[in-house]
């Protein structure tokens, strides 16, 4: 039997490592030199090239990591509140794009002063991302359809709704006849590039509120503990009186909403402008990952947010150093693998375990 | 303490695994972008989200920059590279790494680049970029590359044209992915080669307002073909794929009917039955590679500016693909003689296209 001793985090931890080994060994055997890993790695982190230490720090790279950190954390977050209920929200996308609809529909269509209008964007994206995860909620709650199949027609259903909506009711550019008109001045989530090309701005700040929202509800309130209760047991959470069927749809809600406001965030500071989506972003399955790496505890996807952040954004720096960047999506499918195997980890870890206790008892001895 | 210890021992581990593989095989490559000498010229292309094999524009773009490389002894990696964009998010951070990478030209194929070429130029003036199918942006440092399309579809107009006569239908057919300035020039120098050769012939138009809706353009193809068409010349994207579908099935029920591919050369697109046929009679090509040789050259030789660059027949940007297997000699001798009237300014052709209420001839 395997003891729970072991912290997610130390799992986690291990399984980030060998899955950066994993990825060494694939550009070993394909004859690469696998340290440009770590080269890279550490130029998106950090801005500073070991190749070349004499260029000093470059602040765009690590600005590049926080900025494309930023939706996987808040898709993650909503990945991990559903999974705390016992549900799989695997509907993400369809969320996101009900919240780009909705933050575009706001940023064009009303006449707000700045910051305000920003704020309403977030606010109705929000909402747009709670309203589209209901349905799935709802029909789980009340009549126990699998919210797996729901969640991925909903997906579809957002795509193809996008168009329809985006070309009827806003206007578009017609330049490219692809996308709607820029933005107004109004909506913006500033710029906090100092001074580089990054992309990077003040969405950090719904990030951050974001994640104390979901460790303060989750874990500080009575409302996140019938939730969790909910999750451990559906059957006995109602036996001791809590209302599962309005958790379940509360739940879906609020894991939507996370979503939705990452989808507000994209939209006002990498696009200023609505989009017409041909397919998926993909941010909402990338929640998946980061809330199961995370342990689907709020400072668990933050970290996770900013590993999975930090693979996307090195993707760059990869190919720059010949390395694929299908590399990077390997490694984080290693990540992802070790992580399912975390009993395993956890067996090895218990018999090192025994292993130091006897020869310390042979010490003693 | 003990868990700390793990973790050590853990991480131990696995740098000593690292650091014994990394000796065993040689460091070869350093920084590509940035070993360079100051001699030599660092060329970045940025794809889309097709990627780099994605048999049309970014593919193309990017034989350009290696032909150039080839005859300039400039070595992949090195010299020159690519970085695929997995989303849209990508394409400024992947457009200012390679400039703060300091390579001469940054190099991008498609008007979705706009906003994200028009950023970083902005951030980057020391920094040449070329982009292609993009107009009206108006810097120093960023060329944009457009081809003259009403000249090349003129001389698929003479195919077409020539085909119609040839199977005594005269009727042609033609299907748009969506109306904008861009395929008025397609569509006004198509009518103009057709009629050169065939006066009378009518021609079937359809806007299938989609650039991605292959089951449309199938519907769209039966109409046309259905109608009497005997060509259509496919403007659409992967709409276009449904139009080759459609020809395909009626060729094996022994029909006469054809495809004029469009952009790259389609004619393995078109192959049906065994493999050894296709449906594509030639294709319109947009020679995205000759605009990124000639940014290289100009880079290499100082020449590089900034501003729109159009790409004529004369400059080899628009035209036939080098091998047509479904044209005959004198189809042939008829385009060259085109192309040399359109080169020697003896013909002019229009981008502003005839509507059905102008000419009875137009159907659509």
């Amino acid at each position: 039997m395997t003891s729970k001793k072991h912290s997610t985090l130390v799992v986690s931890l291990i399984a980030v490592i060998l899955g950066i080994l994993v990825g060494c060994v694939i550009l070993m055997v394909t004859g690469r030199n696998p340290l440009n890993i770590f080269v890279a790695l550490i130029r998106s982190l950090t801005g500073f090239s070991i190749n070349n230490p004499d260029r000093g720090i470059n602040m765009m790279y690590p600005l590049n990591w926080l900025l494309s950190s930023m939706p996987v954390i808040l898709t993650g977050l909503s990945v991990a509140f559903a999974y705390r209920t016992g549900l799989f929200n695997i509907g993400g996308e369809g969320q996101y794009i009900a919240g780009s609809i909705a933050c575009a529909a706001v940023a064009l269509l009303i006449d707000l002063p700045p910051v305000i209008h920003t704020i309403a964007c977030v606010i109705a994206a929000a909402l747009a991302g709670a309203l589209w995860a209901f349905l799935p909620g709802f029909l789980k709650a009340f009549r126990n359809i699998n919210e797996v199949v729901i969640c991925v027609m909903m997906n579809y259903i957002a795509l193809y709704f996008n168009d329809w909506f985006v070309r009827s009711f806003l206007p578009i550019d017609e330049f490219t006849l692809a996308r709607t008109v820029n933005f107004p001045e109004t909506v913006s989530l500033g710029n906090l590039g100092f001074g580089t090309a990054s992309q990077f701005n003040y969405g950090i700040i719904f990030v951050i509120i974001a994640v104390i929202v979901f460790w303060f509800v989750m874990e500080k309130t009575t409302f996140g503990y019938s939730l969790r209760a909910t999750g451990f047991n559906s059957e006995g959470s109602r036996y001791a009186g809590m209302k599962n069927r309005r958790n379940t749809v509360l739940s879906m809600m609020i894991a939507g909403a996370f979503t939705g406001v990452a989808a507000a965030i994209v939209l006002i500071g990498n696009y200023s402008y609505g989009r017409i989506y041909t397919g998926f972003d993909n941010f909402g399955f990338d929640g998946i990952s980061v809330a199961l790496v995370g342990g689907a505890n709020a400072f668990g996807v933050l970290a996770s947010g900013l590993l999975f952040g930090l693979m996307a954004a090195s993707e760059t720096q990869f190919q720059i150093l010949g390395i694929p960047s299908e590399v990077s999506d390997l490694i984080q499918a290693a990540i992802i693998i070790f992580v399912a195997m975390q009993y395993g980890i956890r067996l090895i870890l218990d018999f090192l375990d025994r292993k130091t206790m006897k020869d310390k008892v042979k010490e003693v001895a | 303490m003990k868990k700390f210890f793990k973790i050590a021992l853990v991480a131990v581990l696995a740098l000593s695994l690292v650091a014994c593989s990394s000796s065993e095989t040689p460091s070869t490559s350093g920084d590509p972008a940035t070993t360079g000498d100051t001699a030599s010229i660092n060329i970045g292309f940025v794809t889309d989200t097709g990627g780099i094999d994605d048999k049309s524009f970014n593919q193309t773009s990017y034989e350009g920059i290696k032909r150039f490389a080839s005859e300039n002894g400039l070595v992949e990696n090195e010299n020159f590279s690519y970085l695929q964009s997995s989303g849209e998010e990508q394409y400024i951070p992947n457009l200012s790494s390679f400039a703060e990478e300091g390579v001469d030209l940054v190099a991008a194929a498609g008007f979705l680049f706009t906003d994200a070429i028009t950023t970083v130029a902005a951030q980057y003036p020391d920094v040449n970029f070329l982009v292609i199918d993009v107009a009206g942006i108006e810097m120093d440092n960023v060329q944009t590359a457009n081809f003259a399309v009403n000249e090349g579809s003129y001389l698929v107009g003479v195919v077409a044209g020539r085909k119609a006569l040839e199977t005594g239908t005269n009727h042609v057919g033609m299907v748009i992915g969506q109306e904008s300035e861009s395929m008025n020039g397609f569509w006004a120098g198509y009518q103009e080669g057709v009629w050169s050769v065939c006066p009378d012939c009518k021609i079937s138009y359809d806007n299938s307002n989609s650039f991605g809706d292959t089951a449309l353009g199938k519907t769209l193809a039966q109409k046309q073909f259905e109608a009497g068409a005997s060509v259509i010349f496919a403007c659409a994207g992967a709409t276009g794929n449904g139009v080759i579908q459609e020809a395909a099935e009626r060729r094996q029920n022994g029909e006469d009917v054809w495809v004029i591919g469009v952009d790259t050369d389609q004619y393995e697109l078109g192959l049906y039955g065994d493999g050894t046929e296709s449906v594509i009679l030639t294709s319109m090509m947009k020679r995205v590679d000759t605009a990124t040789y000639n940014a290289c050259q100009q880079i290499k030789d100082g020449t590089f500016k900034g501003g729109n660059v159009d790409y004529t027949l004369a400059d080899e940007g628009v035209g036939l693909p080098a091998e047509n297997p479904n044209l005959t000699e004198e189809d042939l001798a008829a385009v060259a003689e085109a192309e040399e009237a359109i080169i020697g300014g003896s013909v002019t052709v229009s981008t502003v296209p005839q509507t059905s209420a102008d000419n009875p001839l137009i159907i659509g």
